[in-house]
């Protein structure tokens, strides 16, 4: 019989390599703070630089001003105007506007339809209900904001009778569409990763089948439930394109949602083409999208948290 | 529910019993030729039995062997598995428990049930025992509190926890927390306990408590117990069904069974020389 | 009405009183509410693609697909906004695959999956998920134009105007790659879970090392995921907007981007524009109709390619 010889393996092929691969992975935690360092950076001038704070002070963004003399103080954005405005007042009503509407409209759509999904539905209409909720995550949004505009704004203003044809309402509900697979996919697992041996349970303790779902299933998916509402609602509050387009991009104070509205998003995609580059406005529009980093990153952090209590519940660790 | 269809089929099987009422009519559940499928794969053979009234009956055997599907076939709990079926009748009472209740969640507060792994919710010790209540539609506040309780007491379990009701039933041990669910089980007052060998997943001392409230429980109740512990079926049973790959291979009184078993395959199995 | 109770004399009486359970409703009510729920998802999904499709069908020709915008958008075809959105996609892939790949390998196979380090990267791709796409925009701008271009021209091309310092199909494709990182990485990991340990165990001990374990088993047996991952990365990135907005997508442009640090048309872009900026919305309607549809058909062919691959691997999963 001929001999093998086996070659020694190289140790430092398998260090490098290793190390090559691990590179990777930090790449996405650098990535995270690169996106929080240069963002940030850019913003800091409001903190620091006396020259923009004479116009866009934190307390000036945030509090009634007098812009005028003999004129009441008001919350107004007019970066542009003769005397630049900055409160972020009129896009924080506006943002929180459009985003409650979506919510109103995506959570009971959203968790319905995962209830239904996991505990009702047949299985042939199943596997035509998830593909198709599928497709509706994967509609890009400019497609939805183009849906909204040029489709469900003329609906709306010809059923309701409104004066403004973009408005809170109609971008609400576009974003609504863009809320309900987030809601809809992270209910649903959450549902059908309760274990078999809990509905059992219920079962065989004389519950019958929309009970076992509704007294047993849904309680113990409730985290899950409101992770997906949580990561919807920062979806709603990210947005860009749908609002941009569908909102009518007005920066009003009011209460009412038929009113054009102007979020914080779409204020940043419609402005920063425009800037001095880091003066006053661009100062303000990082700000803004800091502001933003900070709350999805806020909102991903309460996710995670519900979703690890899921877990936890799943798993009979509660206390 | 009450309805004039089960009332007439009701009606149908009392006469249907009366044909050769004496023999059977002292036993609670009688089981008629019983196949059952998983999809194409059949897991029972043709399997008659019955099964006394306040006698806890055993059901030994490999695993595999289709005890555990068998059990299941009393209170209708294979329905939840999709893709199965079956063929026979189960009498409960001499009423077909599969002909005669539109509704199978009827079926399950007569029959309880009690799981291998234990399967508290994750709520509260009292909601736990409440739950089979609510769902059934009790909400009287005083009699669930009762209710509770006295479940709690007949599972050998109140004192444990009688000042821990509302902490999480997964607060408790493995052999509290199958207490719990064999209080949970009581509460709704069944007539028949099902067990799929509730002791398994459990330490001796936990599994010997378990068997102390069987015996306590077989004044009361019918019980139908699945174990692959052969020394556990001899002390906690009256009646033995020895199955072997989906068909019952023989039944008879525990002592018997294990003394002087009439088929080969069962003495096989009861002195260890296979499964 | 009352339970059925026993209707034979059998037996010794019971010795506990029965309970007076009520008769369930069949729960038509929640049943209904939810499919409600359902058919009103499918509806609207159902209303957006017939009004597009029918909206844009006339439009598709052969032309339209091939040939440049004329009169201001108003004639003529889509091909630099389709070759824009296939050069950046292609751009955005070659720089996500590697560092989305051996991420997931990383944290699979390396890492334990309790130690801080790995939750820390869990978390920053989690995160990194939910950061709104327009935020990364403006890291685009500020860093990849900013900071890396503009660093680049400051160090090589100091006397000439901005070379690598201004928007460019470069930067935006990267950009696009931070984006659908979390999209790959997730992928992946899911096609790794699928591999049995008996298959790594066994090129263990035929004296595999461990990095030609990842090599010759992991890595072709994850294929599949990390297939998926790419399509799905390349479907999301072909629809968004907002990141390159800034960083790179043009308008109109009379040329085709031939290097990396040229600007491209993008169709996302295009059909925001067209939508919210023509001077004549009624007569560009039919062409923004129909570049709705073919961004909308490309994304949707994308996902039920990703879809039919991903639940392939996941009866294999099931069988193993």
């Amino acid at each position: 019989m001929r001999q093998l010889k086996f070659k020694p393996k190289s140790r430092i092929r398998e260090f490098v390599g290793e190390k090559l691969i691990s590179v990777n992975a930090y790449a996405a935690l650098i990535v995270t703070l690169l996106i929080f360092i240069f963002v940030f950076k850019e913003a800091i001038p409001i903190f620091t630089d006396s020259i923009i704070q004479e116009e866009a002070a934190p307390d000036k963004m945030v509090f009634k001003q007098q812009f005028y003399e003999g004129r009441e103080a008001k919350w107004s954005w007019q970066p542009t105007s003769d005397v630049p405005k900055y409160s972020l007042m009129p896009l924080f009503i506006g943002t929180l506007k459009a985003a409650i509407i979506a919510m109103l409209f995506a959570v009971p759509l959203g968790v319905g339809a995962a209830i239904y999904s996991s505990e009702f539905a047949p299985k042939r209409l199943r596997e035509i209900i998830k593909p198709a909720i599928e497709m509706l995550a994967a509609i890009p949004s400019v497609v939805l904001g183009f849906f909204a505009l040029m489709i469900l704004a003329t609906f709306l203003q010809n059923v309701l009778g409104l004066t403004f044809r973009l408005n809170a309402l109609n971008a609400g509900i576009a974003l609504g569409l863009a809320v309900i697979p987030i809601v809809f996919t992270i209910a649903e697992d959450a549902m059908t990763s309760v274990p078999r041996a809990l509905r059992d349970a219920a079962t065989a303790l004389g519950a019958n089948t929309w009970q076992v779902s509704l007294t047993t299933v849904l309680p113990a998916a409730i985290p899950g439930i409101a992770a997906g509402i949580v990561l919807g609602f920062g979806r709603a509050v990210g947005e860009t394109m749908i609002v941009l387009m569908a909102s009518g991009n007005a920066a009003i104070v009011s209460a009412s949602f038929l009113d054009s509205v102007r979020t914080f998003s779409a204020t940043i995609a419609a402005e920063l083409a425009e800037v001095v580059f880091g003066g006053t406005h661009y100062t303000v529009l990082f700000f803004i999208g800091s502001l933003l980093f900070v709350f999805t990153f806020l909102i991903n952090l309460t996710g995670d948290f519900f979703l690890v209590r899921l877990k936890e519940k799943m798993q009979g660790r509660t206390t | 529910m009450y309805n004039e269809m089960s009332d007439l089929s009701v009606r149908v099987a009392k006469t249907d019993i009366s044909s050769d009422a004496a023999e059977k009519l002292q036993y609670k559940i009688i089981v008629e030729q019983l196949d059952f499928f998983y999809g194409d794969i059949q897991a029972l053979f043709d399997i008659s039995m019955n099964i006394e009234q306040n006698r806890v009956t055993a059901l030994i055997g490999p695993s595999g062997c289709g005890k555990s599907t068998f059990i299941r076939t009393l209170n209708r709990m294979n329905e939840t598995i999709p893709g199965t079926r079956m063929e026979g009748k189960v009498l409960l009472d001499g009423c077909d428990i599969y002909q005669d209740f539109d509704d199978p969640s009827q079926i399950r507060t007569r029959v309880g049930m009690v799981f291998q792994k234990s399967n508290p919710f994750p709520k509260s010790v009292f909601e736990n025992v409440a739950y089979g209540l609510r769902v059934n539609g009790i909400k009287d506040r005083n009699l669930i509190a009762e209710v509770v309780e006295e479940s709690l007491k007949r599972a050998a379990l109140w004192d444990e926890v009688k000042d821990k009701l509302d902490n999480s039933a997964f607060t408790f041990s493995g052999g509290q927390q199958q207490r719990l669910c064999i209080a949970r089980a009581l509460a709704i007052r069944p007539e028949v306990i099902l067990m799929d060998e509730p002791a398994s997943a459990l330490d001796p001392i936990s599994t010997a408590k378990i068997e102390d409230l069987i015996g306590e429980l077989r004044q009361h109740y019918t019980i139908v117990i699945v174990t692959h512990n052969m020394q556990q079926a001899a002390r906690v049973s009256d009646h033995t069904a020895f199955f072997y790959e989906g068909k019952l291979i023989e039944d008879g009184p525990t002592k018997e069974i294990f003394t002087r078993p009439k088929k080969k395959k069962t003495e096989d199995y009861i002195t260890g020389r296979f499964g | 009405m009352k339970i059925l109770q026993p209707t034979l004399p059998v037996g010794p009486v019971r010795v506990i009183d029965s309970l007076d359970f009520k008769p369930k409703s069949t729960g038509m009510i929640p049943r209904g509410l939810t499919l409600a729920a359902v058919l009103i998802i499918l509806a609207m999904l159902a209303i957006i693609m017939g009004n597009i499709f029918i909206g844009g069908v006339g439009t598709i020709s052969w032309e339209f697909l091939t040939h440049p915008p004329e009169q201001g958008m108003k004639a003529g075809g889509i091909f630099p906004a389709i070759f824009g959105t296939v050069a950046l996609v292609i751009l955005m892939v070659i720089a996500v695959i590697p560092v989305g790949v051996f991420t997931a390998i990383y944290l699979h196979e390396y890492t334990n999956p309790k130690s801080r380090v790995t939750r820390l990267i869990r978390v920053a791709i989690n995160n990194l998920a939910g950061v709104p796409s327009i935020v990364f925009g403006l890291f685009g701008l500020g860093f990849f134009i900013g900071f890396v271009g503009g660093g680049l021209d400051a160090v090589f091309f100091p006397d000439d105007g901005p070379v690598w310092g201004q928007p460019a199909i470069i930067w935006a494709a990267l950009t696009l790659a931070l984006l659908t990182l979390p999209v790959v990485i997730v992928s992946t990991e899911e096609a790794l879970r699928t591999i049995p340990t008996e298959l790594k165990e066994a090129s263990y001990a035929l004296g595999g090392t461990k990095l030609q374990t990842i090599w010759r088993i992991i890595i072709p047996q994850g294929l599949p995921g990390i297939l998926t991952g790419s399509i799905l990365a390349i479907s999301r990135g072909a629809g968004e907007v907002a990141p390159i907005m800034f960083t790179g997508a043009a308008y109109y442009l009379p040329y085709l981007p031939a290097k990396l640090n040229d600007q491209f048309m993008e169709l996302g872009y295009h059909i925001y524009v067209m939508a919210t900026q023509s001077p004549d919305v009624e007569a560009t309607k039919p062409i923004l109709y129909g570049t709705v549809l073919v961004l909308l058909a490309l994304t949707f062919a994308l996902n039920s390619v990703a879809i039919l691959i991903r639940s392939r691997v996941r009866k294999k999963r099931a069988n193993v």
